[in-house]
């Protein structure tokens, strides 16, 4: 007779989408509130001075760049394990990694967007202060972004490395 | 929340622009009369814009201005009843002198609170203290029980003026932050002040420990006995204090005490200009715009009763930007 075992292999893509859907779900919320409350303060800058509009707009739009990068990674997840055409087959330690690989940029997506939005909201109101000081408002933001790239950069080595592993 | 504040805290930074900075203050006493300053504030936007050009029109308008600006970013006013208080306070004191005394009730309110006048007045006439929020309930009903049996206008004003300060407290409590440290320094400083008045008057201990408001940096019971003893002694207590220099004004003048007060309060606020999202920046600006208004009643007043620069100059608070 049979054993009746269950086959763990079955998880791997399961948790190989929870990998991918974590970096696009995190991330986005990071940037969905980011952008809603970088948007509150333009309105205010705006409601003051509305000639601020197109340069508070792109101190606005910078806490958004979280949830793309996320959804890039789960993009990129969803084509590496077969579910957008292809082999769905994956191990359940390929699907682990992928899972691991998609975690930077889930995390520090949610983390950056987060602390993005207030350089963005304080550069805002830099601006609404002294509206000839859009390149240095802008800078201060931006260099959190540094760190959504490193950790999107990780996440794509990883996911692309993790296909040619022997597990 | 802070994130409630974001929307208002931008314009708010941004309106800061426009708060009057020390170059206008020095064109302002540049001025050789108090028509010219008129016509100075006047350009630069002062007013109801309604032609209307007298000192005490203008300044009203800013006022009117600062709390319809305010009103605009948030509808919760409950942070700010710190600085309306005051006024209702007030007004709730002439209402019920006038109830009291059968004076017809003219001139005597404050614009600017949270409690229409003729409520107030209502409330007192019919002797039904309900409409009115509980603490400023109960203190109405003591101070007007008092007046009716004493008519002793002082006891009054003691009460209400403890209610007040409770009042600011417990909105300080509430908000925390920069309202707090407000509500702290508004209750120590109105301390100082009656336990030097009391201690001038000669009044009793019982006295001055019903008018005293406890607080966190001044022990009350102290400041008490040291004003029973002399204002040698209350000096020498307010020196190992917070309120060292607080003393040192005192000895000088209560202008110049009311004036470090006011340094102190402008001092703290300050810290608010790099602060993006709680209420402290809005707290911060109707303070900034209050003592705006307080320093060009000041350089208008001495203009027109053709004081010396000297004079004015020492009065003239710190300013905001």
């Amino acid at each position: 007779m049979e054993a009746n075992t269950f086959d763990w292999n079955t998880l791997g893509i399961v948790f190989a989408l929870l990998g991918g859907m974590l970096a696009a779900f995190l991330a986005g919320i990071g940037s969905a509130v980011g952008v809603g409350q970088a948007g509150q303060a333009a309105a205010g800058a705006i409601t003051e001075n509305p000639s601020l509009f197109g340069k508070v707009l792109v101190l606005q739009l910078l806490p958004g760049t979280q949830g793309i990068y996320g959804l890039l990674i789960g993009f990129i997840v969803l084509t590496q394990v077969g579910v957008l055409g292809g082999d769905p087959n994956v191990s359940a330690v390929k699907g682990l990694l992928y899972l691991a690989a998609c975690l930077p940029m889930a995390i520090v997506g949610l983390i950056s967007a987060k602390w993005q939005t207030k350089a963005s909201i304080a550069s805002i109101s830099l601006l609404a202060k002294k509206p000839d000081q859009f390149g240095k408002a802008m800078t201060l933001p931006v260099m959190v972004e540094t760190y959504a790239v490193l950790a999107l950069l990780i996440s794509i080595l990883s996911i692309f490395g993790i296909g040619g592993l022997p597990v | 929340m802070g994130e409630d504040y974001i929307y208002g805290v931008a314009r708010v930074h941004a309106r800061e622009t426009r708060l009057l900075g020390a170059g206008d203050i020095q064109q302002l006493m540049a001025c050789k009369t108090c028509d010219e300053c008129l016509r100075v504030l006047t350009d630069k936007g002062w007013g109801a814009g309604d032609g209307n050009t007298s000192p005490e029109a203008m300044l009203a308008a800013e006022e009117e201005k600062t709390w319809a600006f305010l009103k605009e970013l948030t509808q919760d006013l409950e942070p700010f009843q710190a600085l309306l208080a005051p006024a209702d306070y007030n007004n709730l004191k002439a209402a019920i002198k006038c109830a009291g005394t059968g004076v017809p009730p003219e001139h005597v309110f404050l614009p600017g609170g949270t409690i229409e006048p003729e409520v107030l007045l209502r409330c007192v006439q019919e002797q039904d203290f309900s409409p009115l929020p509980p603490a400023m309930a109960q203190a109405a009903e003591e101070a007007y029980r008092r007046f009716l049996n004493t008519q002793d206008g002082q006891l009054c004003d003691i009460i209400l003026d403890r209610a007040c300060l409770q009042a600011i407290q417990a909105c300080g409590e509430r908000t925390g932050g920069l309202v707090a440290e407000y509500a702290e320094l508004v209750t120590a400083a109105a301390d100082i002040k009656v336990a030097v008045r009391a201690c001038r008057a000669g009044k009793n201990p019982e006295f001055i420990r019903a008018a005293l408001v406890p607080c966190a940096t001044l022990d009350t019971d102290a400041l008490a006995a040291a004003a029973c003893q002399g204002l040698e002694e209350l000096y020498a207590l307010l020196a190992a204090t917070p309120y060292s220099q607080a003393a040192q004004r005192l000895k000088e003048s209560s202008s110049a005490f009311e004036k470090w007060c006011d340094d102190q309060v402008m001092e703290r606020i300050k810290e608010e200009k790099h602060s993006y999202e709680s209420v402290g920046p809005l707290f911060a600006y109707v303070l900034a715009r209050r003592s705006e208004i307080s320093t060009v009643r000041i350089i208008l007043s001495g203009k027109l009763n053709q004081l010396d620069d000297g004079m004015i100059r020492e009065r003239l608070r710190d300013t905001y930007v």
